[in-house]
């Protein structure tokens, strides 16, 4: 039972391990990286498996009995997270035999991957705060490298506003767990939680709250604080942009989710209406933003931004519902989204460029391709049978529930905003000849190049079909991991055994 | 610029620095000292002999390229964590031996992650201070 949670960090750290050793021969490192997230996923299945009758898994590293010790816990929320985390990084792995140049994996591009890899599952099965922010630094050293590696100029300017913002955030974040030890003396979630309820519900403890709540804000580009990620994600290549946005921002929305679900649970009269006027800021913000962009790629980062405001939106509001819809939300977004930057890459291969202005005719000359953006696309906008339609369709009927009508309102017109967007990625990339003044078609993809680029892509796909199709089913264990996340004594007695207060 | 003086001394405070970080590595277990500070001493020894003789000097009496010994520390300190589990015991779980040996005291788990962290430090310091003058020579 313990081996289940210490395997999906073990994993990808001897892959870590094993691809600098072997880092000689660009094969073996490829062989060895798509083994070693290969197993990482393997070990995810099981994990989840082991979380899906309601048991929550507890084990205390070192053998230190908790509060003391750092404890790691999985419930079914944090378990379906790291499944999708896996699921994403070996996409990313098998992209990467095409969508990443040599000498980029020279200089340890796949060691890099890895100790990412293992941040985001360490963030997402830590029970410990400070060892969350131990998790975070873990995956932003990865990720500063990943996004700076290359050292074209451009990439350096994004990775410094993506670095000191960060860094600003980890700042804020260690801040706030000072000031939680300094008043409840501990920093396990489980123990804090049990520890605040003998405080008054406001005061200190809110204003930790919130000193949380701007730095995982921060980490999740919700409004204001998104600057710093249209400004930095469309400059790496595409499987490390995927990569960032498919797990970074979501690692913020999961500490958010868990901080507010099981640590500053009474003072939702505060945090509540707090969360959902980011939400919708966040998601107006977010999309229009997009609409003035015509670069693919910050297309598609402008839209990350607008649709965390709809995962804030279900924790915002806070009921069984609300919070289903914020677990079916982020893990449908993140396969989607991720999904839309290996397309961004695949289009720049097939047509030659990012821009719109110099895409076309993608249509005739992939139809493969043409199809494999209209998926995630479709679904990001949140069109019926697909995933992102039942994602939105819990969150409003949530937001109706709770007689909240303006964020109803402003989540279904965001939503016809992303379509708009969509839609015009679309024509211009797809439909539309390709412009006359354009340099040579790119020669056509070579078989290689389609197994490595658009299989990852349509894998994807297909499982983004499936959340649709079999909506029923996520929707099911959604609506569990909420309930669980709903009753915070589940997780503190699974952490500290069956005592009631502290001892 | 080639100093004399620094060449000489370097002849005489490698062997030592090499000596002294060993012992800040044992050391750590109970005192001030460890894997951490017993690397950058280690780096240290083999960045006097970088900084005298050039980089490649000072990669031929290295045992191993930095990146084989950033990838053997942290497989030694992965293993320190697995000897635990391989016990029965959580993961990280701090096992000793029953032999008491000179110097080193009871070989237990810390040791060997201590020893990971030692040579991943010194692989990673290394690493930086070998590209960045190699450059510089170019």
């Amino acid at each position: 039972m313990n081996l289940l949670l210490v395997v999906p960090l073990l994993v990808p750290l001897a892959t870590a391990a094993a691809t600098i050793l072997l880092a000689r021969s660009p094969r073996a490192v490829r062989a060895a990286s798509f083994a070693g997230a290969a197993a990482f996923l393997a070990a995810a299945v099981a994990l989840l498996g082991a979380t899906l009758d309601g048991t929550i898994l507890v084990t205390q590293a070192g053998a230190w009995a908790a509060p003391f010790g750092i404890s790691l816990v999985a419930d079914r929320f944090a378990a379906a997270m790291v499944l999708v985390a896996a699921l994403l990084l070996a996409a990313v792995v098998a992209y990467s035999v095409r969508g990443v140049d040599a000498a980029r994996e020279r200089a340890g591009y796949h060691p890099l991957l890895h100790v990412l890899s293992m941040g985001v599952s360490g963030a997402f099965l830590t029970g410990d705060l400070f060892n969350l922010y131990v998790w975070f630094e873990v995956m932003l050293m990865g990720s500063f490298v990943l996004v700076s590696l290359g050292g074209e100029r451009a990439q350096l300017q994004g990775a410094l506003k993506y670095v000191v913002l960060n860094l600003v955030s980890s700042a804020l974040f260690l801040a706030g767990a000072g000031l939680l030890y300094g008043s409840v003396g501990t920093l396990n979630m489980a123990d804090a939680a049990v520890a605040l309820r003998e405080l008054p519900a406001q005061g200190l403890p809110s204003v930790v709250a919130s000193l949380f709540l701007l730095a995982f804000g921060i980490k999740a580009a919700a409004f204001p604080l998104f600057f710093w990620l249209p400004a930095s994600y469309h400059t790496p290549p595409m499987p490390v942009a995927a990569l960032f946005a498919g797990l970074l921002t979501k690692v913020g929305v999961y500490a958010l989710v868990r901080v507010l679900t099981l640590v500053f649970v009474r003072d939702t009269a505060f945090t509540g209406p707090l969360l959902l006027a980011v939400a919708a800021l966040t998601m107006v913000t977010g999309v229009l933003g997009a609409m003035a962009q015509g670069d693919v790629r910050k297309i598609l980062s402008f839209h990350i931004v607008s649709q965390i405001g709809y995962m804030l939106m279900g924790l915002g509001l806070g009921t069984r519902l609300a919070l289903a819809g914020t677990v079916f939300y982020v893990l449908h977004h993140i396969v989607v989204k991720a999904n839309l930057f290996l397309v961004a890459g695949a289009m720049r291969r097939a047509g030659g460029s990012f821009s719109l202005d110099r895409l076309g005719s993608l249509l005739a000359r992939s139809p493969l391709l043409a199809a494999a953006f209209l998926v995630p696309a479709v679904s990001l906008a949140g069109l019926p049978p697909l995933s992102g339609f039942w994602a939105k369709y819990l969150l409003v009927r949530a937001g109706l529930e709770a007689g909240n009508g303006t964020i109803v309102a402003v989540a279904l017109a965001v939503s016809l905003l992303t379509l708009f967007s969509m839609t015009k990625i679309w024509n211009e990339a797809f439909w539309k000849p390709a412009p006359a003044g354009a340099d040579a078609a790119p020669a056509p993809l070579t078989t290689a190049e389609r197994a490595s680029l658009l299989g990852p892509v349509l894998v994807l796909g297909a499982v983004t079909v499936a959340i649709g199709l079999g909506a029923g089913v996520l929707y099911r264990f959604a609506d569990a991991a909420a309930a669980q996340l709903l009753d915070p004594d589940l997780y503190v007695r699974a952490v500290l055994g069956a005592r009631d207060g502290r001892m | 610029m080639r100093s004399v003086i620094l060449a000489t001394a370097t002849r005489v405070v490698f062997p030592l620095l090499l000596l002294f970080s060993v012992f800040l590595l044992f050391r750590g277990h109970n005192e001030p000292g460890g894997g951490f500070v017993g690397g950058l001493v280690a780096a240290t020894a083999y960045a006097l002999l970088a900084l005298t003789g050039g980089v490649a000097s000072a990669r031929r009496v290295l045992p191993a390229r930095p990146e084989v010994l950033i990838g053997t520390g942290l497989l030694a300190a992965l293993a320190s964590g697995l000897v635990g589990l391989a016990a029965g015991r959580p993961f990280m779980t701090g096992l000793w031996g029953d032999v008491s040996l000179p110097v080193v005291g009871k070989p237990g788990t810390p040791v060997l992650f201590d020893a990971g962290v030692y040579l991943t430090v010194l692989g990673v310091v290394l690493l930086i201070l070998f590209t960045l003058q190699e450059e510089d020579e170019a």
